[in-house]
């Protein structure tokens, strides 16, 4: 450890920091005794960024070498970038003083491929292992899959690993090709499908041996790429839904397409990253992971793309009057959970405090219901205030988009009268 | 007017409860001693901390709600809030008054109070756990300092004492004055003097830090700097997660510049 090691970390950081998965959440590995850390299963983050993005692990490549050259990294062999490689105990220790001094939640740890596939992952594969065997160590651990890896490697890595992942990036493989020559989707698809494969033979042994060791019990998790190909919404959504439904993985991150290389031709010349786009997908994946939607209410022939003005549960709503005003003190939970500015929390506290008494919009707005959003879609135990249904979606849209550009009312500024103006 | 007055701990605010609610007298306020002041037409009853008492009332709160309600109950009295007295004194008597279950009637005031204050403090408990950066001293003792808005060390040591079972380690809350020392058997309480901790910047003494401590605080700071991607600012979110109250005792928001800055030069 030394400035060398200080010159390194900010080369590889650099090169890490367009993997959007943070999470450290999913995983339940307790300290045994005398070991360092444990994974505590709700996440932690330790710090922010002034980029607004949590710093939960240590997010560092092995090697910014890549043999590689895809159109849309930072990392692709064709750039003329600072290359650096960690060795293994290096990044051991910066992980182990690192979370000693309660910096950090774990090690996120991703890599060019040096050689071969295999090689790279081996690497990766033995930085977990020293962590887990020698040092006794308990914390969280994301290993980036290498596309190309051999299935025994991939298992290796399962095992020490708390979650595994292998980014799509992009989500139609004619474009995929297009930008990363090198890759195909059966060489991001295969290594996941038998991650997952393993995950539920790992957790039939755990249901007969108790101590059957754990396979990624935090499970897998992937990225894509937004912004960078013409692709939809429409098309991006869906291929979530079937990785989430098909593939069981635990998470899909968007990533807002930042032009790294900007002089390559196949990429669109854009100014800034399309964040706005990004916050609407993740929107659009909360709301069929935790709202009980399904993926063509969301996005649908007629409507491909997640309008960028309003919310995607808005805009359903908008779509949607004739299910409107929701009898707040009747209405099932589904249904409560269409109505814009109702989150999960709020849906379950009503359904528990009306069964004492009959709520009005005082007990919901106390509850911390958005009733400034809700009033219009809720009838509950008062008189009806103007509903969608009375106002029509289009001046509904209208009311609640003013209400955003309107500035806020501004603090009235008092001073000390002066005692002789006059003077 | 009825003022009680307790030692301001948890057992003794349960005692006043008790002696309030067996005297049948309404309180109209409960003050810890140190906060107390004389008041000429009040009715002062001061009340003697009793575990006897404590232990009877907190059954009956077991008794008739969950393990987790007294939980909340205990969190909002952390909170410290002034009034938090009372909002718990309304709590208690509700439960004891009704026959059912109130802790999940969420329409109602003093239920939703006290879920809302506890919830303030369970947040910030977690706040803690996230932003407590220790320091490594040369007896391979880790330190770290905090200053939360809310009583919350109590909330958190169970934590630090399984994540970091095999190091010792020491956590202090320099707005309280008290922290707790983990010498990797027990956990037992401490306080630490101004000279070796300094109460502003949370740092240790110089001649005291670990050789290593100043090598990894820059690696960290560095790592910091070149994770984020600039493309991306977004400093609203930035301050609303991280917010400036935790700075100070951060590594990597190099405290002793934010210090500086804060200044004003004449």
């Amino acid at each position: 450890m030394n400035n060398n090691t200080v010159n390194k970390i900010k080369i590889l950081a650099n090169s890490a920091k367009y993997d959007v998965s943070c999470s450290s959440s999913g995983s339940n590995r307790p300290n045994h005794g005398k070991g360092i850390g444990n994974a505590a299963p709700w996440g932690i983050c330790h710090s922010f960024t002034q980029d607004g993005r949590c710093i939960s692990l240590l997010k560092l490549m092995l090697t910014n070498y890549c043999i590689y050259d895809c159109a849309y990294c930072i990392n692709r062999d064709s750039n003329d970038i600072e290359r650096a490689t960690f060795t293994v105990d290096e990044l051991v220790e910066l992980t182990i003083e690192f979370y000693r001094r309660n910096y950090i939640e774990g090690l996120f740890l991703s890599s060019g491929v040096l050689i071969n596939p295999d090689n790279t992952m081996e690497r990766m594969i033995r930085v977990a292992k020293v962590l887990r065997t020698k040092h006794n160590y308990a914390g969280y651990i994301h290993l980036k899959s290498i596309p190309g890896a051999s299935a025994d490697l991939h298992y290796q890595a399962g095992l020490y690993a708390d979650r595994l992942s292998v980014n799509v990036e992009i989500a139609t493989e004619k474009n995929l090709k297009m930008l990363a020559p090198d890759k195909n989707f059966q060489s991001i698809f295969h290594p996941m499908t038998a991650i997952q494969h393993r995950m539920v033979e790992n957790k039939e042994e755990r249901r007969k041996f108790r101590h059957a060791p754990r396979f990624t019990p935090a499970g897998q998790s992937t990225q894509l790429i937004v912004g960078a190909t013409p692709d939809d919404d429409k098309h991006i959504l869906n291929l979530a839904d079937n990785l989430y439904t098909t593939k069981h993985l635990k998470r899909v991150y968007y990533s807002g397409f930042i032009p790294v290389n900007p002089n390559d031709k196949r990429l669109p010349a854009i100014n800034e990253p399309p964040l706005k786009r990004e916050n609407r997908l993740y929107q659009a994946d909360w709301l069929f992971r935790f709202y009980h939607f399904s993926i063509d209410e969301i996005v649908n022939d007629t409507h491909p793309n997640l309008d960028l003005e309003i919310d995607p549960k808005l805009s359903y709503a908008l779509r949607n009057p004739w299910m409107f005003p929701v009898d707040i003190n009747h209405a099932d939970y589904e249904t409560l959970l269409r109505v814009p500015g109702i989150g999960v929390k709020s849906a379950k506290m009503i359904i528990i405090s009306r069964r004492y008494r009959k709520l009005t919009s005082l007990n919901l707005k106390k509850i911390g219901v958005v009733l400034k959003r809700a009033k219009f879609f809720i009838t509950c135990n008062e008189l009806k205030s103007p509903t969608i249904n009375e106002i029509s979606p289009d001046n509904l849209k209208r009311i609640i988009l003013t209400e955003h550009t309107q500035p806020r009312k501004q603090k009235i500024k008092y001073q000390q009268l002066s005692l002789f103006p006059m003077l | 007017m009825n003022l009680f007055i307790y030692d301001k701990t948890f057992e003794g605010l349960l005692t006043t409860i008790y002696d309030a609610l067996e005297l049948n007298v309404k309180p109209d306020k409960i003050v810890s001693s140190n906060h107390y002041q004389d008041d000429l037409f009040a009715t002062k009853y001061e009340v003697i901390t009793d575990t006897g008492k404590f232990d009877k009332l907190w059954n009956v709160i077991k008794s008739k709600s969950s393990e987790q309600n007294c939980q909340r109950i205990f969190k909002a009295f952390l909170s410290e809030l002034t009034g938090i007295e009372m909002i718990i004194y309304d709590y208690v008597q509700l439960i004891i008054k009704t026959d059912y279950n109130v802790e999940l009637d969420f329409s109602h005031d003093a239920v939703l109070r006290v879920n809302n204050i506890q919830k303030k403090v369970g947040r910030e408990s977690h706040r803690v756990i996230m932003f407590t950066r220790f320091q490594k001293t040369i007896d391979d003792i880790f330190y770290a300092s905090f200053d939360p808005k809310y009583n919350v060390i109590p909330l958190t040591i169970s934590h630090f004492r399984s994540r970091f079972a095999d190091q010792k380690w020491i956590v202090f809350d320099t707005r309280r004055k008290y922290g707790y020392f983990y010498d990797l058997e027990n956990v037992r309480e401490v306080t630490i003097g101004k000279n070796k901790i300094n109460y502003e910047t949370g740092k240790v003494d110089e001649d005291i830090l670990h050789v290593s401590e100043k090598l990894f605080q820059k690696l960290w700071k560095n790592y910091y700097d070149s994770i984020n991607i600039k493309e991306r600012e977004n400093l609203k979110v930035h301050m609303q997660f991280l917010p400036k109250r935790f700075w100070k005792y951060l590594p990597e928001k190099d405290f002793q510049n934010n210090l500086k800055k804060r200044v004003v030069h004449p």
